[in-house]
């Protein structure tokens, strides 16, 4: 039994930048505790099709929703059930750890107490480090504080690309955990070149270049 | 490390009036804390009109400007001028930083486009503020302005910096991924600011001039309608611009 009713549904979806087309026609469905990897060589777009999921680019083609509770959304409306960690997701360098998990917690309209951020932070690794600026921070802790980022508000779609870029065996340890986790939660997408991460995948989609 | 197993939140629902309200609260409070830790914008504006100040004040000096109605009017451009220029200098810089900074994403993905509107037009009208009152107290101590009436002065530079405050906040928005976002930003500006610029001249000479309200009654009127028309329309065009 999974925790919510979520169906993610992408129908003939396209993407491209110019006249180059990165990938057509891409059709699949996903259901709560499965999990998806993306694979394909480098701009084979990979990250673009989990920001299409995320909602940050609109296809040139097709449609992306979400279903929950007898109701789809588009992946814009849908944004409080997504999670996205990506190279790309920069977060506030000028603000410590804790006061950026604040700020989005207070813009997601969430109640989390100190308790609750320091809980995040310890999850992924960073316990102790909250009150740090981002500026200080290793390329490996921003990629953790990304994972706190997107757990904050508990999403029912988890979108990793790259998932443990910059990582130490103790951070790809913690992402392991986030996946098993966010399976029994939810539904999982990894965008990858990795071929240890592919047995994450209940499917796989393919992209060449 | 322990993982625990946490319930998704149910479905997306429409944001109500007091989530963005909060939410807009704490992009203000962030936008704030982030400048002033970096001073990056009040410094740049700061800079900019006490720069101004000085020249203006060595300017009339060898002219030898006389208090006529003339003069205030000469006076009253300058001061908006420095206060036009400084603010153009500052306040594209709360979209643009997140542009340049890549932390669009995040906060698009986070926070209800309303919320990031009205945070970041909190950030510019509280910058404006301070520069209105330092920019003034140069122009009173360096360029010798004799402030007839000092409660019309200040509502008519409260009421104009809300203009401009109104209306550099979607058009920072709309330059934040172009590339010459400073000339951009001024060429933008210009036209939507020049008629609410031409009355805050009018109603600064006037309040420099006389005692009382009444005669800059209509000035701040228009002011504050003007203020309203933009921050509504703007608001209700802002996203389309922060989703495009």
């Amino acid at each position: 039994m999974h925790a919510v009713d979520i169906r993610l549904t992408v129908e003939g979806v396209a993407a491209g930048y110019g006249a180059r087309t990165l990938f057509s026609a891409v059709a699949l469905e996903l259901r709560a505790g499965e999990a998806l990897v993306v694979s394909g060589p480098n701009g084979s777009g990979k990250s673009t099709f989990l920001r299409l999921l995320a909602g940050l680019q609109r296809p040139e083609a097709g449609q992306i929703s979400y279903a929950t509770g007898g109701v789809a959304y588009t992946p814009r409306e849908a944004a409080p059930l997504i999670g996205w960690v990506a190279p790309d997701l920069m977060l506030y360098r000028d603000l410590t750890a804790r006061e950026n998990l604040r700020f989005f917690a207070a813009v997601r309209g969430l109640r989390r107490d100190d308790a609750a951020i320091d809980a995040l932070l310890d999850r992924v690794g960073l316990g102790g480090r909250g009150d740090d600026r981002l500026a200080t921070y290793s390329s490996g802790m921003v990629q953790r504080l990304r994972y706190a980022y997107a757990l904050l508000h508990r999403p029912a779609v988890l979108l990793l690309d790259e998932p443990t870029v910059t990582l130490d065996e103790r951070g790809a340890g913690v992402v392991e955990s986030v996946i098993a986790a966010q399976r029994r939660a939810g539904i999982v997408v990894i965008a990858t070149n990795d071929p240890r991460e592919l047995r994450h995948g209940d499917l796989v989609l393919q992209l060449d270049a | 490390m322990s993982v625990r197993s946490e319930q998704p939140v149910a479905g997306p629902a429409v944001p109500a009036l007091r989530t963005i309200l909060v939410a807009a609260w704490a992009v203000f409070v962030k936008d704030l804390r982030t400048e002033l830790r970096t001073r990056y914008a009040l410094n740049a504006m700061v800079l900019f009109a006490a720069c101004t100040a000085v020249m203006v004040s060595i300017g009339t000096t060898f002219i030898g400007l006389r208090r006529s109605e003339e003069a205030l009017l000469i006076q009253a451009s300058l001061l908006w001028v420095a206060l036009l220029f400084a603010a153009i200098t500052g306040l594209s810089r709360g979209f643009v930083h997140e542009e340049e900074t890549r932390t669009l994403a995040a906060l698009r993905l986070a926070a209800p486009p309303a919320a990031v509107y009205l945070g970041k037009f909190l950030l510019n009208l509280a910058l404006l503020a301070v520069l209105g009152l330092i920019t003034s107290v140069l122009f009173i101590i360096l360029v010798r302005v004799q402030v007839g009436s000092p409660l019309a002065f200040l509502l008519m530079i409260a009421a104009g910096s809300l203009c401009l405050a109104a209306a550099t906040t979607i058009l920072a928005a709309i330059i934040a991924r172009a590339s010459f976002k400073s000339a951009l930003f001024a060429v933008l500006a210009f036209p939507l600011l020049v008629p609410p610029l031409i009355i805050a001249i009018q109603g600064t000479a006037v309040s420099l001039d006389n005692a009382g309200l009444d005669p800059v009654r209509g000035a701040l009127q228009f002011l504050v309608a003007y203020s309203v028309a933009t921050f509504v329309t703007s608001l209700m065009l802002f996203r389309f611009v922060w989703e495009a």
